[in-house]
């Protein structure tokens, strides 16, 4: 029952995570929203440190808290949501209180039947080079087909927000 | 030393926290962050399992992790994208609004 000051880190860390996960999925405040995933996504990019995935984290930071939030506080600016509390942003909850709760809980019977109360030794920390080495000795085929990926992405999205292009615009050739 | 419960009682109660977030919440662009919640819950199972588990290929777990975040990147261009043409076309983002039935009485040019 020694508890460490990792386990600590990972407590306080996770705490930090669930309580503002709490907020982005209850407030009222459409902004709010954001800026409280902000702080989900850096307690989670810190969960990751102390789990010693030193790359993943700052990938975290950079993709998650720089790009993806961005995106979507512009989002929100874009589709004028209200500034301040709204009282419609909610359906009814229970089905959304029945299903959460019941993937949370199943999930956390699984996972404390799986591992108990263990204790393992943190292996060699996963920095850019072995994580670099490791992505392009075992994963070249699925690095590659991601980045397929992404441009299909990156074309689908610009297909489908610009109006004058598309099936029955005929003006532009989208490829 | 950890114990990595902790870090798998995280994830699922974040993982539950987003499943709760996309039945309930109306605006298109909060489900989309619930949804972000839910791929950071899968993100951290991957990077606990990395460091519990000893398996043949070390790092396994965390180049996994950074697969998701690049294909939750190109999600959330896609997804938004889409959230903005449904905007341009009801001036609402309301999930629950969006007819799932074709209108026939829209023509093509006025829908878009």
């Amino acid at each position: 029952m020694n508890i460490g000051a990792a386990d600590v880190l990972l407590v306080a860390l996770g705490a930090v995570a669930l309580g503002a996960g709490a907020l982005v999925v209850g407030t009222r405040h459409v902004v709010r929203a954001g800026l409280w995933l902000v702080v989900t996504l850096g307690a989670v990019a810190g969960l990751y440190l102390v789990l010693t995935a030193e790359l993943v984290a700052w990938v975290q930071v950079l993709l998650y808290v720089g790009a993806v939030v961005v995106l979507l506080l512009f989002a929100v600016m874009l589709t004028r949501a209200p500034i301040g509390a709204s009282t419609d942003l909610d359906r009814t909850r229970w089905p959304g209180l029945l299903v959460g709760g019941g993937a949370g809980l199943g999930l956390v019977a699984l996972l404390a039947y799986a591992y108990r109360w263990d204790r393992v030794r943190l292996p060699q920390p996963g920095r850019a080079d072995g994580i670099g080495s490791e992505v392009f000795r075992s994963w070249v085929l699925p690095f590659e087909v991601l980045s397929v990926l992404l441009l299909a992405a990156l074309v689908g999205a610009i297909v489908v927000s610009r109006p004058d292009i598309g099936e029955s615009g005929g003006t532009g050739d989208p490829t | 030393m950890i114990h990595p419960i902790l870090a798998y009682l995280v994830a699922a109660g974040l993982f539950g926290l987003g499943c709760y977030g996309v039945l309930v919440r109306r605006n298109a662009v909060l489900l989309l962050m619930a949804v972000e919640l839910m791929l950071n819950a899968v993100n951290l199972v991957l990077v606990t399992a990395d460091t519990t588990v000893r398996a043949a290929l070390p790092h396994t777990g965390q180049v996994f992790t950074l697969f998701v975040i690049v294909l939750a990147a190109a999600e959330i261009g896609v997804g938004l994208a889409v959230v903005l043409q449904l905007y341009r076309l009801r001036q609402s983002v309301a999930v629950d609004e969006v007819p799932l039935a074709e209108e026939e009485d829209r023509a093509p040019a006025e829908v878009r």
